[in-house]
């Protein structure tokens, strides 16, 4: 039963034959990491294995001592600690995002972290490895959820910028994964002008940059002008962490389009709730139908569902008659919208 | 359909006026015919596709996914057609044929009930989720797109280069798909005319008065008359025949067949519906029962007659007066009223009065009277014009009453709200048989910020005893500082009483729910 060795504890997901968490939630002496989003790669373990992207990741975020010892376990190389052996699967959710493939005593575990299906230029695409218990997200965890073909939705943007020449537009993105893609996504569609960035998103274009991920000329905000919007910025993109939005730093653009990159998009009360004039729908979690598909594709005997709306696909995924439950972990009841 | 459904999406988002404007505008532009005609009427809410009720919804809910997880589903996005348009389980194989709006609409309307469902059934299927939520939103008439039908004519004068007002004349002539009407916007027609007809003309609205105004206007340039708590009506009299609108302009005649008979008189008169006779007024309860009514027996209406009480002439004969100045109508109306004698119509009159104070002391006193809701100050050089200008027409309402109440019960809210509990139930004590309870009395969901909104939101989640439905029961704990502009006996409800225009004025996290208002207190405010 892989239930006897591995189980939920404060911290977070505890390996027993390992003696580690995956992405805890508190420092804890050894933690497997997913990936680079601050709810599960938080400074202060004792050691940390993780891809090396998404090593590099933490330390660009908590400076290069957020561990005392870093291994990095890239895509496909397998690592082995006694009779466990822990490899790394791509996720397709961030830059570096990793599955968490643990086989022990004949049995397979795989904590998926987060993933998504859907196209993303800046990412390794996920990838199907068949196992015993799969641990899926349910942050789209509702049939609603149907993410639409993102290139549409830069079509969408693009078209009301068409409408209204004049204004700047501002795209509030996460700074990790959603920024980059966003901004991968623009040049796909012929968009070649300079990007303007909030400060907030430099050091990860930056890293990107680096891991063969093209983006462009992207520019940093001109100085504000006193009392008043940065002219210049009339017509052009600007993309920025969302809580930007409606802060004092967004003064400076001037009559701004605000769009927001988020699966939660596709809820309508959600953007209006935000004043949210163009909402793009891009996810970097999996869509409902792609939850359901990825537990088909991986066909694992039990789903433990964590993170997010587990109701609803607790209910489907037993009606389906798969052996499903819910891994209640702490430190995951997120606010809508979290990054994650 | 593909380009209705992007507009309207649009428009759900568009901040501002400016912006809805410019979608509306490039839509109007871009497309044609009938699809273009009744988008038009469906944006403003004068598109009735009778066929389609919410039964029909409910129904094709129920084949759009499992019960359960519509359930789920319907309570996180909190709007019932949105929520079957997502989870509607799409034909993929449809994909790239665009249907026409004007053709779906056609065959709604022509389809018995059970044809409709068909063809409703049809469309979702092949429709991409933008345009099944533009179908289901149009279908059930809630398009809530925060565009009035004054905006609309504002986007066709500027997508067609005409003048506002031209199209203003002549728009409750038009009936969707307006044919007439892009015929002479493109070029194809004659405006269609407009004389000899009894139709609506936009109302002059009034702004709420101020501190800061008080001190810059002169009371003597101002015509000041009481605010009547009525409805504000519009009673046309032309060659065509005589027609009462209510002040959104619907056509109220049916209703009130008394008032289109005959009058001695021809041309346009704005007023207040009220309840009784010039002699002897009548509640505000009782007009109610009236506006309740759509179509009253000869003996209801005897036994609850109205009249109209007249602020302003609009039109004399076929002579429009909106241009003059209120000073100049004034003297046209009082003339007018001299020579016809007519029970069903009496003179709004005016109150003197040469200083704020004394006004203020006028407007506090009118309390005594429940129909008198505060005083309007009307610029007496003002021409007729639509809507609220600025520094024209001024309300100037006497205080709310307040009291402190309990909350006890609360739901969710509509649109932007609907992931908030934001509907609230409160009530006061009363003494019965069974001890001291709190019997419920008003409700509100207005009056709080955003950042309260919060706080509610997570009360009623963090106190839920029970949950009815989309209700949840609190615990009785929470103080609300409630206002509300008068309160009346009323029959259809439990307490006996009913507020008008209840809302939030403070929260009273502070204070114990012993020491809320009981309903007893709240009996004495009923003049
Ligand atoms: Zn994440
Ligand atoms: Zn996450």
């Amino acid at each position: 039963m892989i239930s006897e060795w591995a189980y939920p504890r404060p911290e977070g997901l505890y390996i027993a034959p390992l003696d580690a968490y995956i992405d805890p939630v508190r420092p804890v002496a050894r933690a497997l990491i997913t990936h680079g989003h601050a709810d599960h790669a938080r400074a202060g373990h004792g050691q940390v294995i993780a891809t090396s992207q998404t090593l590099d990741i933490m330390g660009l975020r908590y400076g290069t001592d957020f561990t005392e010892n870093a291994i990095a376990l890239d895509y496909g190389q397998m690592r082995s600690e006694g009779a466990v052996q822990i490899t790394m699967a791509s996720a397709g959710h961030v830059l570096g995002s990793a599955q968490i493939v643990i086989d022990y005593q004949g049995k397979r575990l795989i904590a998926a972290g987060d993933y998504k299906r859907k196209y993303d230029p800046t990412v390794t695409p996920f990838e199907v490895v068949p196992c015993d218990v799969f641990i899926t997200e349910a942050t789209f965890g509702l049939p609603v959820f149907t993410h639409p073909d993102p290139m549409a939705e830069i079509e969408k943007l693009q078209n009301t910028r068409a409408l209204f020449p004049h204004r700047s537009c501002f795209i509030g993105a996460y700074a990790l994964g959603k920024a980059q893609r966003v901004i991968s996504l623009l040049r796909l569609s012929g968009y070649d002008a300079p990007i303007y960035i909030h400060g907030a998103l430099r050091a990860l274009c930056d890293y990107y940059e680096t891991q063969a991920v093209a983006l462009g000329t992207l520019l940093p905000l001109p100085e504000k002008p006193r009392g008043g919007a940065n002219k210049e910025l009339a017509g052009q993109i600007i993309i920025g962490p969302p809580s930007a939005i409606g802060s004092p730093w967004a003064n400076r653009l001037p009559d701004p389009i605000i769009c927001f990159a988020s699966g939660w998009m596709q809820v309508k009360a959600r953007a209006r709730q935000r004043s949210v004039e163009v909402p793009l729908i891009l996810s970097d979690h999996a869509d409902w139908t792609d939850i359901l598909q990825t537990i088909e594709d991986v066909n694992p005997s039990e789903v433990w569902v964590t993170h997010g709306n587990e109701e609803a696909l607790l209910y489907h995924l037993a009606k389906q008659g798969r052996d499903a439950k819910a891994l209640a972990m702490v430190g995951f009841e997120r606010a809508e919208g979290d990054e994650g | 359909m593909k380009a209705f459904a992007t507009m309207l999406e649009n428009l759900v988002f568009s901040p501002g006026r400016n912006a809805k404007l410019a979608h509306l505008v490039a839509w109007l532009r871009s497309n044609s015919g009938d699809s273009r005609g009744f988008g038009v009427a469906a944006v403003t809410g004068d598109l009735s596709l009778p066929h389609v009720k919410g039964k029909m919804i409910r129904d094709l809910a129920a084949s759009a996914s499992d019960e359960t997880l519509f359930a789920l589903s319907y309570d996180f996005v909190g709007d019932l057609a949105e929520t079957v348009s997502l989870l509607w389980p799409q034909d993929h194989s449809h994909n790239d044929t665009d249907f026409a709006l004007g053709d779906i609409v056609r065959q709604i309307q022509g389809a018995t009930r059970k044809e409709a469902e068909a063809i409703m059934r049809f469309h979702l299927d092949r429709l991409d989720q933008t345009q099944r939520w533009a179908l289901l939103k149009l279908a059930t008439g809630g398009l809530r797109v925060g565009v009035s039908a004054r905006l609309m004519r504002i986007a066709l004068a500027q997508a067609f280069d005409q003048k506002v007002e031209d199209i203003e004349e002549i728009w409750p002539l038009l009936s969707p798909p307006y044919e007439p009407l892009f015929d002479w916007l493109e070029g194809r027609a004659m405006r269609p005319k407009s004389e000899g007809k009894a139709v609506f003309k936009p109302l002059m609205l009034a702004n709420p008065l101020e501190e800061a105004d008080r001190q810059k206007l002169a009371l003597s340039d101002y015509q000041i008359e009481w605010k009547w708590d009525g409805a504000r009506v519009q009673l046309v009299s032309a060659e065509e025949g005589v027609r009462l609108f209510s002040r959104s302009g619907d056509d109220i005649s049916a209703a009130f067949p008394e008032m289109v008979i005959d009058p001695s008189f021809k041309g346009v008169l704005d007023g207040e519906l009220l309840a009784g006779t010039p002699a002897s007024l009548g509640s505000f309860n009782d007009l109610q029962q009236r506006l309740n009514r759509k179509k009253p027996s000869g003996k209801f209406i005897t036994e609850n007659p109205v009249f109209i009480r007249c602020y302003d002439i609009l039109m004399q004969g076929g002579q429009d007066c909106r241009h003059l100045p209120l000073q100049q109508r004034r003297v046209m109306l009082e003339t007018l009223m001299g020579t016809i004698d007519d029970e069903r119509l009496d003179l709004s009159e005016m109150i003197a009065a040469d200083r704020w104070e004394a006004l203020d002391e006028m407007r506090t006193n009118c309390r005594a009277n429940s129909l008198i809701e505060g005083v309007m100050l009307k610029q007496k050089s003002s021409t007729y014009q639509l809507g609220r200008i600025k520094g024209q027409w001024y309300k100037w309402k006497r205080n709310p009453f307040y009291a402190d109440l309990v909350i006890m019960y609360a739901q969710r809210g509509h649109g932007k709200r609907s992931s908030k509990y934001s509907d609230f139930t409160f009530g006061a004590w009363q003494d019965t048989e069974d001890g001291r309870v709190i019997v419920p009395v008003g409700k509100a969901y207005s009056g709080f910020t955003d950042a309260e909104l919060q706080k509610l939101d997570k009360f009623v989640r963090d106190h839920t005893i029970a949950k009815f439905g989309p209700v949840r029961e609190v615990e009785q704990k929470l103080v609300i500082e409630a206002a509300f502009d008068s309160i009346h006996h009323s029959s259809r409800h439990k307490s006996g009483v009913a507020m008008r225009f209840p809302r939030f004025h403070a929260i009273r996290w502070d204070k114990d729910p012993e020491e809320a208002d009981t309903l007893d207190s709240l009996r004495r405010l009923i003049s």
